[in-house]
């Protein structure tokens, strides 16, 4: 606890709106403080400090502090080789691992030149949306947790459940998978596998409608996120902020579309932005709602890929997987998947050698952690566990 | 616009500048010069033709004796990309900071000046992001050697792993 001495910083234009409103009220202003919130913090989703400079009630400046658990994944992976990678990139974001492999997998592919077939890349499709609604449902319940609500936890845990189970079935891993590798997947999908997908579509599209009810349209959560901590869509892209984040903000951005991978342009389906329904366009309320409404969106390609995986002759999965990567092509190249969390991008670069001389990863919660600072002031303190729990960081992405 | 007419654009607004084409395979880059990164870095976000106004990745890499920084544009108005790849020498690792142009280059070229350790001249909140602010040396160089202790904390090096992997073998036997 230490009065602070710069105390005159500008803050962001949706901001001031509210602070001005708020400034007329006695009540929040005070002492000043310096308030360490983190890194043993349950709101904080993992071990994230947030240096807080408080009036009262008011934060004047928010800073994230972050490198807890920094592995440094780079130098790891300069050190084994291109398939061996696979694995570590489970480890970056644990709630979407499908897609990790898949990010890391495709730009692999795209370096060497290697070419899967249609079956494969469906079964991709099929997974990684699978892993999107696993992670949503995460994301979501660990939310409504922050804001106070604890049954839609329960209940969005208990949905999550079965997808971790459809997974052990196909590669025996449950949130750890490895299951797509470099010019294939480790496993074929099992007989009976696919009709159990459905089933789990048929059983998860009733509970969007029963979560809007219990949580998405309750008036408590409406005035507890409704105008809070609003992001800008120019403000995301001056910081690189992306995935529901910016949808929130009421652009249509979805790599899935705007730069279709695995053949996502032959599928059906819409991207939710947010309109401001409650509040302000890119409030938190809009950045939630957008996870929800992706949860739709993700089972209606679900069913898609899974009924098509139905008409298709089987083939085998592993027959694309170079026999060895002692001897690869040489280049440099960036490639960015859409990931639940945002755009995942990989940075590789080749010396015709197994191991890489250099991967760099752009995780999507680390840059979309950076707009905080700028967000922050003017948030009441507690709003601030409403700002991080909009943007949805896993600390494991974050620090890498 | 495709890469070649942005490059002979770019050519043609800084004639002076030195602009090259990096043929580098599958991407080419077009390497800046350090002197004039900071103006051509604020013309291609403001033109017209160009709009490159996000900055998709930033990487700092470490090449025999020189260190790169590299920028991955893209413009959503005209959906086209482009790769910059800006070179100095070890002995003077020192870039022009491009946080005024987009600021999500803030934390990553705190990133690259923490793990490939280039400084960034002109950055506004110039420290270390992943690492302790008292750390030595900067981990993705090739020569990095990790230092033995940290405030009194014994830190695992390479030779500790080799010796327990070979008593964990020697204890299967």
């Amino acid at each position: 606890m230490s009065e602070t001495q710069d105390l005159n910083i500008p803050l962001g234009p949706p901001q001031e709106k509210m602070s001005q409103a708020l400034a007329s009220v006695e009540d929040v202003h005070g002492e000043r403080m310096r308030v360490q919130m983190g890194p043993q913090h349950p709101a904080t989703h993992g071990v994230l400090r947030v240096e807080i400079e408080t009036d009262g009630e008011l934060i004047i400046k928010g800073t994230p502090h972050i490198g807890y658990l920094h592995r440094c994944f780079e130098k790891v992976a300069e050190n084994i080789t291109w398939p061996q990678i696979v694995p570590f990139t489970d480890r970056l974001d644990y709630c979407s691992s499908m897609n990790n492999n898949l990010g890391f997998v495709l730009a692999c592919e795209k370096l060497f030149g290697i070419e899967v077939s249609e079956r494969i890349q469906t079964i991709r499709v099929l997974v990684t949306e699978l892993n999107r609604v696993a992670n949503h449902c995460v994301a979501i319940a660990a939310y409504s947790l922050d804001i106070g609500a604890w049954t839609p936890f329960l209940l969005l845990i208990q949905e999550r459940e079965h997808i971790l189970d459809l997974f052990e079935e196909i590669c025996g891993g449950r949130l750890l998978l490895n299951y797509i590798w470099i010019g294939g997947l480790s496993h074929d999908v099992p007989d009976g596998w696919l009709p159990k997908v459905h089933e789990f579509v048929e059983y998860m599209k009733p509970k969007i409608p029963e979560l809007n009810q219990l949580l998405s349209y309750n008036k408590i959560f409406i005035e507890r996120l409704a105008n809070v901590a609003v992001i800008p869509a120019d403000v995301c892209y001056q910081y690189g902020v992306t995935g529901p984040n910016i949808r929130g903000a009421g652009v249509k951005w979805d790599l899935r579309k705007n730069e279709p991978y695995s053949g996502y342009e032959t599928y059906d389906f819409d991207i939710p932005i947010g309109t401001g329904e409650m509040g302000q366009v890119g409030d938190a309320w809009d950045r939630y709602i957008v996870r929800v409404r992706e949860v739709e969106q993700s089972l209606r390609i679900i069913e898609q890929a899974a009924t098509r995986l139905e008409g298709m002759p089987g083939d085998d999965v592993k027959a694309a997987i170079p026999k060895t990567f002692a001897k690869v092509p040489k280049g440099e190249i960036y490639f960015r998947t859409e990931q639940p969390k945002g755009e995942l991008g990989f940075y590789l670069i080749s010396n015709g050698k197994a191991k890489p001389y250099r991967v760099k990863c752009r995780a999507p919660s680390f840059s979309n952690l950076c707009v905080m600072p700028k967000v922050a002031p003017g948030l009441l303190i507690a709003d601030m566990v409403a700002l991080i729990g909009s943007i949805d960081i896993v600390l494991g992405d974050v620090d890498r | 616009m495709t890469l070649s007419e942005i490059v002979e654009y770019l050519q043609a607004s800084f004639p002076d500048a030195g602009l090259n084409l990096d043929e580098t395979e599958p991407e080419p880059l077009i390497l800046i010069p350090r002197e004039h990164l900071q103006e051509v870095a604020l013309f291609i976000r403001d033109d017209e033709k160009l709009h490159f106004e996000s900055l998709m990745c930033l990487s700092g890499i470490e090449m025999g004796d020189e260190l790169h920084t590299v920028y991955n544009l893209y413009s959503n108005k005209h959906n086209h990309k482009v790769s910059l790849r800006c070179k100095v020498s070890k002995e003077d690792p020192v870039m022009p900071t491009v946080t005024f142009v987009w600021r999500t280059a803030e934390w990553h070229e705190r990133e690259s000046f923490d793990l490939i350790g280039i400084t960034y001249d002109g950055h506004p909140d110039p420290r270390r992001i992943l690492l302790p602010d008292d750390w030595e040396g900067h981990p993705l160089r090739k020569d990095y050697v990790p230092q033995k202790k940290w405030h009194d904390i014994p830190l695992m090096t390479k030779e500790d792993i080799e010796k327990e992997a070979e008593a964990e073998k020697g204890d299967a036997k």
